[in-house]
């Protein structure tokens, strides 16, 4: 592992920290609190902290180490985690983040950030001022008693025996050294030359370099062991506190691998012990009976209770990462694009395969190319799942906005999650956080009414925003919803014939009012806050929803609330396809949305042009393919309707044949045809002919748009004359 | 028989992923009774594993009587000396420079 690597690594897992940081910080300030959530505040800045000291990142463990000794207050009890010391340690959260972005692009911190830092800097000095200033006396009296039978030197010893290889992991011990040397004063070093081979016989990849140190601080023993947690598998650590007793000493001398006179040589030399101690110290070893190091320990009282407790946490924490790092592994997103473009270009291939297995009519090859296909399939899903994550992790950033602009607002708002367990492509997740704050920042603002008003209309003072995520017939469902004021009809009409949208006699049905919300500069904010009301947003989030071949659309009952529904695709890549010919053309339907396929009767052809025919009673729209895309020849006497159904709306394609499910890899158009409507993206089939892909969604809403006649949205008026 | 003075500069880092390349490199004048002097001037960088291949670099020096000498110290390399209280081990003059 080089260095750039672990780097990366670093700034990956201090994300991640400080998302599980920001998250336990929502709970406590949700009433959620207990210790655990604050030992894991706590474990986060330590773990940053200690990272970047191994990185030389010394603008992120200055601060760090501030809002850590704060921490470490609060969890001792000293410092009570109240609203403003958690408003607090959000901004220090935030100030990490923005550390830790620095780090990623490898640059300093600006001089505006740098400021803020400072300001925070000082806050937390306050907490910590205030405490030392009350609790200094105390420990220096605690200080005094520990004198007794200890040794002169005022000193931390510190014992390091590097292993072999944690150069090759990619660590530096002299930057251990470095790190410790910024928690207090390296009173004097003595690097153990005894174990390096002459040049001949070295392997200069491994490490035999050991450390005796004498070391002056204020620190306690875990922060100091903490300086080490990286390589303490690898090493052997001992560290003695500052007046510790002369056989303690001696339990260290005695462990390590050296020859003991020389160790107690270099204890001299280090000024850890005097030369009359060491006497003292060789003749109780001669004197006594060897005993275990650790009744001696626990006799001597040594072990300090929170050194004990830190080497638990210590043991937990290890074996729990031990966990989650055999269940998961990394990999590069761009691997696993590689991947389904891979297996996209297999399907194509077997589809190739049965095509000729059929043709040559030979029985065996036949068996083996559908089972062959069958395989295939299988690996599509597996390969397409190792791209689906959870919507929950996307959901629960959104506690710390609803958070933000709650308090900017003046108003309550709780966020209530569900279907966080929701699985949908991982590009689709990336890009759908835009939209959704923008949503769930305008729901806030315009949807969820001040206090008094809720009060008025007999509603909790509370408002709730909700956000629902829900898999439906190949599509996943979001749903961002309050339960404000609702939209008003009325004022959107108004609004939309004012702005030349809409004619002033139209018919709209309640849904169509509300879609003109996403009209281009539509805004019924009657005054323009910070954070909405603009009328830039609606029209942008419907483009962003759009590129992801997806639908938005509103529900609201005035007084009620409002529901905003963004539908997307599980995936961008592959779908199921169902094939159908229009003359020698070939078109592709996504399957999830085919309902049904019926014969188009003779009666129903001849009336046909009406554009619509009765299913079973139902009035349903159709398109004819042949005429849509202007496809030559005779239409054939026998013609098929597919019906599909889209956001509950069902519109049928009459069609030639029906060729049966096909598995399709979604080949993006060019740029050339981007503006032709109707079409998502081309197949390639078996037979190597290219056949489209029809854009169902945009095809059901022109159908049915057909009933508005001269009412229709301008949009759709416009592009129909196109 | 007297072998001429020999000059190996150093340049750029002396860290673990160069290690086994300077290894190489410093070997092969490694001669009984040689009369050796490095140049660490061009030395941007140095870590454990570059201390540790000079301190077996004086090591070899001693067992065949070589005449070794560290020369033109880098600030890089006077840090990790200092850091590491090696300046006595190797016992070269180093030209002390203000921070």
């Amino acid at each position: 592992m080089n260095l750039d690597e672990a780097l990366h690594t670093f700034v990956v897992e201090a994300r991640e920290l400080l998302q599980n940081m920001e998250e336990s910080l929502l709970d406590i300030e949700r009433g959620m609190a207990d210790d655990d959530a604050i030992n894991a505040i706590f474990r986060a800045a330590h773990t940053i902290k200690g990272s970047a000291g191994l990185f030389g990142l010394d603008f992120v463990v200055e601060f760090t180490h501030i809002a850590e000794n704060v921490l470490d207050m609060v969890r001792s009890g000293e410092l009570k985690m109240d609203g403003a010391m958690t408003a607090l340690m959000l901004q220090v959260c935030d100030h990490l983040n923005l550390l830790v972005e620095c780090v990623a692009r490898e640059a300093l911190p600006e001089a505006a950030d740098a400021s803020s830092g400072k300001a925070l800097t000082d806050c937390l000095m306050q907490y910590l001022g205030s405490y030392k200033a009350a609790a200094m006396p105390v420990e220096s009296e605690a200080r005094v008693e520990s004198l007794g039978g200890g040794v002169e030197s005022g000193c931390w010893h510190i014992s390091l025996r590097f292993g072999k290889d944690v150069l090759r992991y990619g660590m530096d011990p002299l930057s251990f050294i470095r790190y410790l040397g910024k928690m207090g004063r390296i009173v004097s070093i003595h690097i153990l030359t005894d174990g390096v081979p002459r040049l001949s016989e070295i392997d200069p990849e491994s490490c035999y370099l050991g450390f005796e140190i004498s070391f002056e601080s204020d620190a306690d023993k875990a922060a100091i062991e903490g300086v080490f947690e990286f390589v303490r598998e690898d090493c052997r650590i001992g560290i003695l506190p500052p007046h510790s007793k002369i056989g303690e000493y001696l339990a260290l001398i005695r462990e390590l691998p050296e020859d003991e006179m020389r160790l107690g040589d270099i204890l001299v030399e280090c000024g850890t012990l005097t030369a009359g101690e060491l006497e003292e110290a060789l003749k109780i070893q001669n004197a006594g009976e060897p005993r275990p190091i650790g009744e001696v320990l626990v006799e001597q009282s040594m072990v300090q209770a929170p050194v004990v407790e830190a080497a638990l946490e210590k043991q937990k924490q290890v074996r729990e990462s031990r966990n989650s790092e055999n269940s998961l592994i990394r990999v590069d997103s761009a691997k696993l694009d590689q991947l389904i473009n891979l297996v996209g270009e297999l399907i194509i291939v077997g589809s190739s395969a049965s095509l000729i297995a059929q043709k040559a009519a030979m029985g065996e090859l036949l068996e083996v190319t559908s089972t062959m296909s069958r395989m295939v399939e299988e690996v599509r899903d597996t390969a397409l799942s190792l791209r689906m994550v959870q919507i929950g992790a996307t959901f629960n950033r959104f506690q710390r906005v609803v958070r933000d602009v709650s308090r900017e607002l003046g108003k309550d708002i709780r966020l209530v999650i569900s279907g966080a367990e929701t699985e949908l492509d991982k590009t689709v997740v990336e890009k759908i956080g835009d939209p959704l704050t923008h949503l769930v920042r305008n729901s806030m603002d315009h949807g969820i009414e001040s206090a008094p008003v809720r009060e008025a209309r007999g509603k909790p003072a509370q408002g709730t925003l909700k956000l629902n995520a829900y898999h439906d017939s190949g599509s996943i469902v979001i749903e961002v919803s309050d339960d404000g004021g609702g939209l008003n009809r009325e004022k959107i009409l108004k609004k939309a014939v004012e702005k030349g949208l809409v004619q002033p006699d139209a018919e709209l049905s309640d849904k169509e009012i509300y879609q003109l919300i996403f009209e281009a500069g539509f805004s019924t904010a009657d005054a323009v806050s910070n954070l909405s009301g603009r009328g830039v947003g609606m029209d942008v989030v419907r483009r962003n929803i759009q590129d992801l071949r997806g639908t938005i659309e509103l529900e609201s009952r005035e007084g009620m609330g409002t529901t905003t529904k963004i539908r997307l695709p599980l995936t961008l890549s592959i779908i199921d396809g169902f094939l159908v010919g229009v003359g020698t053309s070939s078109y592709v339907i996504p399957l999830d949305m085919v309902v049904e396929c019926i014969e188009l009767d003779a009666a129903e052809r001849e009336s046909g042009d009406n554009g619509y025919i009765n299913l079973r009673g139902e009035v349903l729209p159709f398109v004819r393919l042949r005429e849509l895309f202007e496809v030559e020849g005779m239409a054939s006497i026998r013609q098929n309707v597919v019906v599909v159904q889209y956001a509950g709306q069902r519109a049928g394609f009459v069609v030639d044949t029906l060729e049966g499910e096909l598995q399709t890899v979604i080949k993006p158009l060019g740029r050339v045809f981007g503006g032709v409507r109707g079409i998502g993206g081309f197949t390639i089939l078996g037979s190597g002919e290219v056949a489209l892909i029809l854009d169902v969604q945009r095809l059901v809403q022109q159908a049915t748009d057909r009933e508005l006649g001269n009412n229709a949205l301008p949009e759709i008026a416009s592009e129909r004359k196109r | 028989m007297k072998i001429a003075k020999q000059h190996i500069a150093v340049e750029g880092e002396m860290t673990i992923s160069r290690a086994l390349e300077l290894k190489e490199a410093l070997l092969p004048a490694c001669i009984d009774g040689a009369d050796l002097e490095i140049d660490l001037s061009g030395v941007t960088e140095i870590d454990a594993s570059g201390l540790q291949l000079m301190m077996a670099l004086k090591l070899e020096s001693i067992v065949r009587n070589m005449q070794l000498s560290f020369t033109g110290h880098s600030a890089a390399v006077q840090e990790a000396l200092e850091l590491s209280d090696l300046a006595g081990f190797f016992g070269d003059p180093m030209l002390i420079t203000t921070h």
